[in-house]
Formats: C-alpha cells, sequence, structure tokens
C-alpha cells in the first residue's frame, strides 16, 4: 500500500515575530519548521507501512528551502520526497495549492500508485485546514477530516475504519480505500527517529518539480493567479479603551479586586457547566 | 554493524567544525554530531571571532560569513561605583579589509560554518547527543548516541564537545573542573536600532567595538564584563570564576543584572530589548588544567580541551586552530593506517608548538594570580579611579602635590613594597 | 462567472441529531446586517433527516428563505453528501456570501465546497462586513504570528465564503412571529452510490471541559511557567469554582490539555468573569475571550497588550499575588461553602 503525504513547511509560529510598526512579519525571526501535523501524518504513514507494505512518499510545494523539510520527514520513516517549486506556483491560496498537489499527485498516482493520501489537519502558520478536503474533491475520493485513529485497514475489500475528532468526541467512519485522511496530533506520538535513518536524510536530495515536468496543467489556476482571494488590508487589532488599571500594595490590589469582584459572589457557588 | 567513517566529530562548535571542514575537504569520510537543533543553536559566545585562525581555514571568510562588525575600537574601562578610567585604542585599519577581528553571533556564524562543512562533503547530524565513546580493546571505535540504532563507528573519534567535556571525563581524561578552573559567564542580547548603537559608541555602520570591564562590573572579584557591538544588537555580559559566585552567594543574573543598572553602563544598554539569556561556562584554568589530548583513536579539541585565554578573551580562534590540527593529524594517521595514541600525538605537540600552547603557558598563572590577590580588582581599580579623581579636579592644589598624594593612598594598603610587588607579579601574570 | 447573477446571504445551519445547533443561529445574526446593507435577502441553508420542520424557527432569528434538503441519506454529516447537495444549491440559486460555523462539520463542508464550485475560501474569521462601494465581502481575521487582523476579499469568484468561529458572534433575541419562505431540494444520491458511512458517534461528555459554558473562568498563560505556577493557578479556580483556561503557548509547554486553550485555535468563550493572569494577550488568544463580561488580566509587565483587552488591569508578578488572592477569596467565600454544607445536612 503506497501513502501520500502532503507536508509544508511553516515558519515556527512560536516564535515569528511582528513589526509593530510597519506591521510586517519578521520572517527572519523565526526558523522554518516541518507543520507539526504533517509530522504526525508522516508518523502514521510510516506505521502503516509496517503492516501493510509498499511506500511511504512526501510530497510539498514551497521554495527550495522545503527540502529541509522533506529530509525531516525522511528521518521519520519516509522512503521518498517530491518538492513543487516554481516561481508560478507562488502566492496561492488552498484553492490553488490543492490544484498545484492534486497536478502533482496524479503524476505521482501514475508514475507509482497511491493508495491512501494523508494530510495534517491544518498547518500552523494560516491554520486553515482546506487544503486536505480540496484535494480530495480534486482526486474525487472521500476526505475524512480530523482523524485522531486509523482503527482498521483492510486492503482486500478496499476499505478502512477510522475515528474522526467532533465536538465533545468522535465519529467512527467506515471509508473506500483510496481516501483522504487528515490527521490530529492525538493520531501518535512522533517517535525519536533511529540514527540510520537520520543519516539517510542527511544524504537524502528530494526529487524537484518545476510546473513543466507536470502534466496537463492550467497555468491559469497556479499561483496568485489561480487563487480567488486575496489579502486587502492588514491592521493592529484597534486597542480597546483599556483596563481600568488597579494600583497600590499587592495587598491594596487584593482587595480592590475582591471588592469588585464579590458583587457578583452568586458566580463562584457552583461551578460553571457542572465540570472543570 | 552500521556505517564507518574516517573521523566522527562530536560537537558543530568552532572546534569541531574546523575539523570536520577541514577533514572534508582532503577527502576523508567524516560525521559531525551536534545535539542543537542545529549548530549554534545552543552556543554562546560573547562575541568575538579572530580573523586568522578561521582565514587559515576559509580565506577571506568575511565575504560571505555572518558577521556582525569588524572591531575598530577596543576599550577597557576600570570601573569603580561612579567613576571609570578607560583606556582604548581605535584604529580605522581594522575597519578595512583584511579586518583585525568581528563581532558575531553564534547562533549565526556556527549554522554558516557547519554549512561550509557540509559543502566540502561532511555529513552533520543535528538534535543528538552522543552519550559516550564505545570503546573496545581499550581503543576508541566509535561513538554511541540517545537515537535508537545509535551506535556508529570510525577510525578516528575527535571531542569537541564543549567546555563540559563529558565524553573526555568518561575516558578518564580529566576529572571534574574545579570551581575556580572554570567561569560562569551570563550575557543578554539586547535589540537596539543601528542608529542608536552608532551614536553611542561613536561609530559608523559598518564599525564595531568591544569593551571589557574590571572592577566593579564584577563587584571587584575576578573576572570581567563585556560589551559588544552586534549590527542592530548589543551583546551585555560578565562572568566570574565559579568559586568566587559561590563563595560570594552571587546568583548570576543579579550579577548581569548589577552590570546593567551601572551608572557608567546603563546609558549604552538603555532601552536595549532583551532578545536573548544565556549562562554558560568558561575553562579559565588555563595551561594547568589541559587535560590529556590524545588516547587510542581519540583526540581533545576546543573548550573540550581547556583551550581558552582567560586574559584576552580568546577561545573561538584556539577552537579552531586545534580542530585543523586535529583533522591533520588524522588525515597523516590514515596514510599510515595507524590510529594509535602513538601515532595521533604529534597533534599533542603541534598544539604546544603552535599559538595555543604558547599563549597558555605565558598566561599559566594569571588567573592564579588574580584569584589568590583579590586586591586587584578590589582595591587598585577603585584607587585607580580616585587617583584619576584626584588627579583631575582643580582645586588649586600643584600637581606635583597631587602626585605624591596618590601614591600615598596606593600604598597605604599595603605598603610600598607589597604594592609594588603586586604590580611586578600582575606585570608577570599577563606579560 | 457572471459575478451580478449572485445574490443573497447565505448561512450554513448545522445540526447535530436533528438539533440545530448555535453557531448558524449566531450567523443568521451578523449575515442579517449584512443581508440589508446589502439589501438582500439572508437565508439559511439546512440538511439532514427530518429537519424540515425546524426550518420556520430560523426566520425568527433573520432567516427570509430557507433552503431544506430532508433525506434520510443526510442523517449524518458526511463530505460526500453534504458537498453534493451543497454544491447543487450553490449553483441552482447563486448566492453572493455564503458562511458556515467554523465547527469540524462546518470546516470540513466548507472547504470541499470551496474546491466543488471553484470559489474563495476565508477561514476562522472574527469579523464581517460588505464595503458597498465595491460590493465586497470583507471577511477579516487575526493573521499570522501576532497582533495584526487581516481582510481577506475575494474579487473574482462568487460566492464569497467564510468560516466563523462558534460564540465569535452574538446570538440575536429571537423575533416571534417572524415568517419567511421554505424552499426544499431533493438530493439525487442513493446510500448505494456513497463510499463513507458514519458507523457510530461517541460523545465523550465525561471528558469535556466544558469551558463554553463557564461563568467564571481563570486562565493562565506562559507567565505562570511551570507546574507549580498552573497549580497555583488551579487553586485559585477551585475557590473560586471556575473553570481552568490556557493559552496555547502553556497548552504547547505541556501543561494542560488542549481543551483547556482559549482563542483562535482553541475555544471562544463568554464567562461573566474571564481572568487572565500571565497571558500576554496576543489577538489570538484575545478573539477567544474578548466577549466575556468582566476580563481582569494580571500580568507583570505594565505594557502587555492584555491590558487593552482588559475590565481590570493588576501589574503584578503572579507568583506573590495569585496566592493572596486565593487566600482572601477562601476566606471571604466561606459563606458560599457554608451555605452549600447546611443544605446538604
Ligand atoms: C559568554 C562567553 C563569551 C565568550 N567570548 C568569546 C569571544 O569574544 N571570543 C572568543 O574567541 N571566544 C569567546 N568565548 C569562548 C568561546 O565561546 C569558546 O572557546 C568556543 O566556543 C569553543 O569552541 P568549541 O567548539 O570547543 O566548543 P563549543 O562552542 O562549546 O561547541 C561545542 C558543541 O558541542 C555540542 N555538544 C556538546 N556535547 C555534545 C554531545 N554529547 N553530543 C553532541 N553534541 C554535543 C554543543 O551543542 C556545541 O555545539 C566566550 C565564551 C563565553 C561563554
Ligand atoms: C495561527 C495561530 C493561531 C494561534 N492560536 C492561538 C489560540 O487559539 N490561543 C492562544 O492563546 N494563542 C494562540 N496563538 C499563539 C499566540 O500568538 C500567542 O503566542 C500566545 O497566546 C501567547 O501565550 P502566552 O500569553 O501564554 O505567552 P507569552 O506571550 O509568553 O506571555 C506571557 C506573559 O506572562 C507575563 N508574565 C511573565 N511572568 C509573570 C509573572 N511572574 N507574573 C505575571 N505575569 C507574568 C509576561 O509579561 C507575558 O505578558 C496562535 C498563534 C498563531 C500564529
Ligand atoms: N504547500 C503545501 N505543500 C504540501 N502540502 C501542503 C501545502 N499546503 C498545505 N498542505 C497540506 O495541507 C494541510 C492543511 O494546510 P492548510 O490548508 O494550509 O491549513 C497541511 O497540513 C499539509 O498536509
Amino acid at each position: 500500500m503506497n501513502i501520500l503525504v502532503c507536508i509544508k513547511q511553516v515558519p515556527d509560529t512560536k516564535i515569528i515575530k511582528v513589526n509593530p510598526k510597519t506591521n510586517t512579519l519578521d520572517r527572519s525571526s523565526a526558523p522554518a519548521i516541518l507543520n507539526p501535523y504533517d509530522a504526525h501524518a508522516v508518523q502514521e504513514a510510516v506505521r502503516l507501512r509496517g503492516e501493510h507494505g509498499g511506500k511511504v512518499i512526501v510530497l510539498s510545494m514551497g521554495p527550495p528551502t522545503a527540502r529541509m523539510a522533506i529530509r525531516k520527514c525522511v528521518e521519520i520513516g519516509a522512503d521518498e520526497g517530491y518538492l513543487i517549486s516554481d516561481r508560478r506556483f507562488a502566492g496561492a491560496d488552498t484553492l490553488a495549492t490543492s490544484y498545484a498537489l492534486y497536478k502533482a499527485i496524479e503524476k505521482l498516482q501514475k508514475q507509482e500508485g497511491i493508495d491512501l493520501v494523508l494530510c495534517g489537519k491544518h498547518a500552523i502558520d494560516g491554520d486553515t485546514g482546506q487544503t486536505g478536503p480540496g484535494i480530495a474533491r480534486r482526486l474525487e475520493i472521500p476526505p475524512i477530516t480530523n482523524v485522531i485513529k486509523v482503527d482498521e485497514i483492510n486492503t482486500e475489500s478496499g476499505e478502512m475504519k477510522v475515528r474522526r475528532k467532533i465536538e465533545n468526541g468522535y465519529e467512527v467512519i467506515k471509508t473506500t480505500i483510496p481516501s483522504l485522511l487528515t490527521v490530529e496530533k492525538e493520531m501518535n506520538e512522533v517517535a525519536y527517529s533511529p540514527m540510520p535513518n537520520m543519516m539517510r536524510a542527511a544524504r537524502y536530495e528530494p526529487t524537484v518539480w518545476t510546473v513543466d515536468d507536470l502534466d496537463d496543467v492550467d497555468i491559469k489556476q497556479l499561483g496568485l493567479k489561480g487563487s480567488p482571494t486575496i489579502v486587502g488590508r492588514m491592521w493592529p487589532p484597534e486597542k480597546s479603551s483599556g483596563a481600568e488599571m488597579i494600583e497600590g500594595t499587592t495587598k491594596e490590589q487584593v482587595d480592590r479586586l475582591l471588592s469588585v469582584t464579590l458583587e457578583k459572589r452568586e458566580l463562584f457557588g457552583v461551578k460553571g457547566g457542572g465540570k472543570a | 554493524m552500521s556505517e564507518k567513517f574516517d573521523l566522527i566529530v562530536v560537537g558543530a562548535g568552532p572546534a569541531g567544525t574546523s575539523c570536520a571542514f577541514t577533514a572534508a575537504k582532503n577527502g576523508l569520510k567524516v560525521l559531525l554530531i551536534e545535539r542543537g537543533e542545529f549548530p549554534g543553536s545552543k552556543n554562546v559566545m560573547g562575541g568575538i571571532l579572530y580573523r586568522k585562525q578561521l582565514e587559515e581555514i576559509i580565506p577571506e571568510f568575511w565575504k560571505e560569513a555572518p558577521i556582525e562588525r569588524p572591531v575598530v575600537e577596543q576599550r577597557f574601562w576600570f570601573l569603580d561605583k561612579e567613576s571609570m578610567v578607560t583606556t582604548s585604542y581605535k584604529g580605522l585599519e581594522w575597519g578595512k579589509e583584511p579586518y583585525n577581528n568581528f563581532t558575531v553571533l553564534r547562533a549565526k556564524f556556527d549554522k554558516w560554518f557547519a554549512d561550509k562543512a557540509v559543502e566540502q562533503g561532511a555529513l552533520l547530524i543535528n538534535e543528538t547527543v552522543v552519550t559516550e565513546c564505545i570503546v573496545e580493546d581499550g581503543k576508541v571505535v566509535g561513538v554511541r548516541t540517545d537515537r535508537p540504532d545509535g551506535e556508529v563507528y570510525a577510525d578516528v573519534v575527535v571531542l569537541a564537545d564543549g567546555v563540559n567535556s563529558l565524553l573526555a571525563k568518561q575516558l578518564g581524561f580529566h576529572k571534574e573542573w574545579k570551581p575556580n578552573e572554570v567561569a560562569l559567564t551570563v550575557m543578554e542580547v539586547l535589540k537596539l536600532p543601528p542608529k542608536t548603537i552608532n551614536e553611542r559608541f561613536n561609530v559608523q555602520d559598518n564599525q564595531g567595538v568591544s569593551v571589557e570591564m574590571f572592577g566593579d562590573a564584577t563587584h571587584g572579584l575576578l573576572g570581567t564584563g563585556f560589551l559588544y557591538t552586534n549590527k542592530d544588537s548589543i551583546n551585555v555580559g560578565v562572568g566570574t570564576t565559579l568559586s568566587s559566585m559561590i563563595k560570594h552567594k552571587l546568583k548570576p543574573h543579579e550579577l548581569l543584572e548589577h552590570v546593567k543598572n551601572h551608572p557608567m553602563i546603563q546609558p549604552y544598554v538603555e532601552g536595549g530589548e532583551s532578545q536573548e539569556y544565556l549562562a554558560h561556562l568558561i575553562p579559565e584554568g588555563g595551561y594547568n588544567t589541559v587535560p590529556k589530548l590524545v588516547g587510542d583513536g581519540v583526540i581533545v579539541t576546543g573548550d573540550a580541551a581547556q583551550f581558552v585565554n582567560a586574559i584576552h578573551r580568546e577561545g573561538s580562534n584556539m577552537a579552531m586552530s586545534s580542530g585543523k590540527i586535529a583533522a591533520e593529524t588524522v588525515m597523516k594517521a590514515k596514510e599510515t593506517g595507524d590510529f594509535s595514541e602513538r601515532s595521533l600525538d604529534s597533534y599533542r605537540t603541534e598544539i604546544y608548538d603552535s599559538f595555543i600552547g604558547k599563549d597558555l603557558k605565558k598566561y599559566k598563572d594569571a588567573a592564579h594570580t588574580f584569584e589568590e590577590n583579590p586586591q586587584y580588582f578590589k582595591e587598585y581599580v577603585p584607587m585607580m579611579n580616585q587617583a584619576m579623581n584626584t588627579f583631575f579636579t582643580v582645586d588649586g592644589t600643584p600637581k606635583w602635590e597631587k602626585q605624591k598624594k596618590i601614591m600615598k593612598k596606593m600604598t597605604a594598603g599595603r605598603g610600598k613594597i607589597g604594592f609594588a610587588k603586586d604590580m611586578y607579579r600582575a606585570w608577570k601574570a599577563v606579560k | 462567472m457572471n459575478i451580478e447573477e449572485y445574490k443573497d446571504v447565505w448561512v450554513f445551519i448545522e445540526q447535530q441529531e436533528g438539533q440545530i445547533i448555535d453557531v448558524g443561529l449566531e450567523l443568521l445574526g451578523a449575515g442579517r446586517e449584512l443581508a440589508d446593507k446589502l439589501e438582500v435577502n439572508l437565508c439559511g441553508v439546512l440538511l439532514g433527516n427530518q429537519v424540515k420542520d425546524s426550518a420556520s424557527e430560523l426566520y425568527a432569528y433573520g432567516a427570509d428563505i430557507v433552503y431544506v434538503i430532508d433525506d434520510p441519506i443526510l442523517e449524518q454529516y458526511r463530505t460526500e453528501t453534504y458537498m453534493k447537495a451543497v454544491g447543487d444549491l450553490v449553483r441552482k440559486y447563486k448566492p453572493e456570501i455564503f458562511v458556515y460555523g467554523a465547527t469540524s462539520n462546518g470546516k470540513d463542508l466548507a472547504s470541499a465546497v470551496a474546491t466543488e464550485v471553484m470559489t474563495g475560501l476565508t477561514a476562522d474569521t472574527t469579523m464581517l462586513d460588505v464595503n458597498l462601494e465595491k460590493r465586497l465581502f470583507e471577511a477579516s481575521r487575526p493573521a499570522f504570528g501576532g497582533n495584526i487582523m487581516a481582510t481577506i476579499l475575494c474579487k473574482k469568484h462568487r460566492p464569497q465564503m467564510a468560516t466563523v468561529r462558534p460564540k465569535v458572534m452574538k446570538k440575536p433575541e429571537p423575533e416571534q412571529g417572524r415568517t419567511g419562505k421554505i424552499i426544499e431540494e431533493s438530493i439525487s444520491l442513493k446510500e448505494e452510490d456513497l463510499r463513507t458511512k458514519v458507523l457510530e458517534i461517541v460523545r465523550d461528555t465525561q471528558k469535556a471541559v466544558n469551558l463554553e459554558d463557564a461563568d467564571v473562568i481563570v486562565a493562565a498563560g506562559k507567565g505562570i511557567k511551570d507546574e507549580k505556577g498552573f497549580a497555583m493557578v488551579k487553586e485559585l479556580a477551585d475557590v473560586l469554582n471556575a473553570s481552568v483556561g490556557a493559552s496555547r503557548d502553556l497548552v504547547e509547554a505541556g501543561l494542560c490539555g488542549h481543551d483547556h486553550q482559549v482563542g483562535q485555535t482553541g475555544l471562544t468563550v463568554t464567562p461573566k468573569i474571564y481572568f487572565a493572569i500571565g497571558i500576554s494577550g496576543a489577538v489570538q488568544h484575545v478573539v477567544g475571550m474578548q466577549n466575556s463580561d468582566m476580563i481582569i488580566a494580571i500580568n507583570n509587565d505594565p505594557d502587555a497588550t492584555i491590558f487593552n483587552a482588559s475590565h481590570y488591569g493588576i501589574v503584578a508578578d503572579a507568583f506573590e499575588i495569585v496566592p493572596m488572592l486565593t487566600e482572601e477569596f477562601r476566606k471571604a467565600l466561606k459563606g458560599v461553602e457554608v451555605e452549600g454544607v447546611t443544605s446538604d445536612v
């Protein structure tokens, strides 16, 4: 069973800073990392390969530096990596991204045969989670988003059972092979990679494709041109009037805070919603 | 058995990377293992990079290396509570090629340097901790890492794992460093607009200043403070021997706060936004504490070998040179196929013949002298300040009379003979 | 695509086990304003099995028209069926704007529909507006990293679509007696043709923290540093009978589970009192709690942005003030506890 995982290199948003004066992102301040959800997706693919054989292939669209993210996937255990990288892909929103990735998957499908596609739940730079379902729609395979567990894969009947996270619980869903799953963190723990994987990854050079390497591409659907959404305006969120500052010694602060909150002392009687 | 290399280098600091670079460039199969997320991610340095040793490895490196500013002025400040005596040298020729030395931020510099080694063919593995050397029949034959299937083998292992060098300790090459053999240094990187830095330090965009501070910076204890200018930040730091810290119950961050709030220093750092706070040990034992440097299949380099000139705060240059010499030693050994301690021993002799050995020897008593004789920092620096104050205060007293007064004050504490002795001893220690 | 043909504002009305969930009603409130500005109809889109009767309920919340597809095949949410059904409706009735709740299902559906009908979609928006001059939908959301909001436009494609987090918009007061029109459509899919099936739904109510319903939330951020700091905050929450919230950085530091996270990628909460302790006030956090009735921020940095979003601010070291607060509240609330005890006896 060959599994394809779409992976993205993202700036580490824990570190990225915004320049408050210019309202621009200080990208240099944030190191680029493999989108954490994608790491879980690759880990799951590696697990499934262990049970069902086949290959784990990762695919990414991005600048040449995204090779680093692909190497990270090889560390986790991916067999092969492809990077589609071309100025004509740049500026893509999720619709144009899913188109480009779909075109690459189509080619890989012919080349290698793909039985399952995995994506991260979302990429932490934009938090949209729209790319996965978009790819599935284009491939005309069912998307199952927010998957927390693959319960069963039956390669003979071509069916699989997965758990999908929903508010306050989960659904058990039966779907066919191939499907596209987007993966939550609860899926697994990303293992500490063994040394041979590290050495393989350090030497690994992914295959890089440009637009011209893909078949029957409609250039109009790529990159900025193919993106229906555009960023109109960026602005710092309005500062509301601000807080009334409670000054004084700590004791005075505590006393004043008590007096403003205890007006609503009835609130502290029962626990909100019953549980905490 | 897993893959075998000609050379495994532990630690991608200046020492390890120089070694890996040199060996890979000369066709050896090299594995460089770094525990940090990337080389430099965990590394601390006040920030002066000396030109010469790196130039011997990468000619004209300044054209592409991520350096901050070439240093055109070196200042020394002797601080009392509310005054200071300063001396400095500023030379604009230092601001032109080939420069003298540079300020660098290690997180950027080490990464760049390691990438250079990778370009030469070294295999770099990050986020991996070497837990021990694999020893067979008394010979080091490889390393064990914290990863699953983590053993890797090589003809020679070079330890460039920095000041603590647990690996050299495991091999019995050195004991736990004593508190007076290492200095604890704390430093902070403070972001400031380049324009502000230029104004405060009276330099232009591509010019840097290094300031070394003595006296009240360390509450008069043995040690120094420093202030270096980067492009858009400054490094401020202070260090003193671990033993002084313990003795005087100083907390590292308190010492740094003391420096930052010192009335002579505060105007330089004011308004700087803290970007990083780092604490790190520097080996300062010097010549007398250099561990065993060579064993069967293993060589120790850089801080791990205590190659630091504490007086002049040189370390990265010694690290680089020792790394390079280690690589050359392995290349020679490879020709004969003999990686025994005897064969690798030329590393030791070359080190002692190089500036590393010579400098370490020259300053071998310095730290000791100052540690044993706290009066240097505790008394003479304030005295110098008072002397200057007396001399320059215009109050109608004739200058010759002032000189006499000053001399009297200076010698009052330890007597004339004691004072002369101290001066001689200090001069001998650093000459 | 002839943009002119696209009219009306649509809201996807999500139901769970036949019950309409709040987010759809909240969006009817926001959608009403947009529709009024544009002078078009506000329409709900309701899919499910035996849901037709609930359609009229939506008029009270502002809907003029409700598109209903009632079919057993739509009993449970499935991307396959819902995408097809909604896609067909869009192609047939051509809405100008289409908003969905950013729930698991809402996001899933919107993403699939966007590709199905080839249009733009803005995720997790927190502000909706229209530019009448250009007749454009302005969907705004906090962007990337920090203190920035971005307005996303979709100029050349219709419908203009967005997902909106639950609780960000206010659920309007129902206006009884308001009426509208139902338009019923059918779906052409047959169960045999489908590739997915929901076998079971497990609602894990035990585990839920239920921050969304809490009256008092004591939330902690990276400023409380470690386990000990978190324990200190939990103790305050205990004394106040409050639920515990957290910033993403605290969740990522592993100090508490994701189900405590408040903010753009966590929960949106609207308690009566929200304590923000050691939280810096990044937009992504603030959008999740700004509608709380009373926000009290404790931070040792007088310039922390959280103070801009709060009603009361205290500049203090959490490690000093929180234990004192806990103690004082404990004393002051003794009465409440005693009451509880006596009624028990
Ligand atoms: C505050 C401060 C200011 C200084 N200022 C200057 C200055 O201005 N100029 C100057 O020349 N020198 C300065 N020094 C000294 C200089 O930083 C060191 O001498 C130099 O970095 C030594 O290089 P190294 O390669 O031996 O060790 P390090 O730079 O310490 O590198 C060791 C590397 O090994 C890695 N490592 C350690 N253990 C393991 C393991 N088990 N497995 C894998 N990897 C491991 C570490 O992560 C690290 O990357 C300063 C030092 C300090 C602390
Ligand atoms: C796409 C995206 C989505 C995101 N989604 C969310 C989200 O849903 N929820 C969320 O919370 N964040 C989210 N974030 C992260 C958000 O940008 C911030 O990084 C995060 O909210 C910061 O958490 P914090 O305030 O706990 O930590 P910090 O920013 O580190 O702030 C800690 C605060 O504690 C104060 N402090 C320190 N010590 C003390 C003390 N002793 N006493 C009192 N105060 C002290 C400090 O002054 C500081 O203000 C998201 C980011 C991105 C890019
Ligand atoms: N440029 C890209 N290259 C490869 N995969 C991507 C890319 N962008 C998004 N993805 C995949 O789509 C998921 C959701 O991304 P997003 O829709 O941006 O939140 C990610 O976790 C990836 O699996």
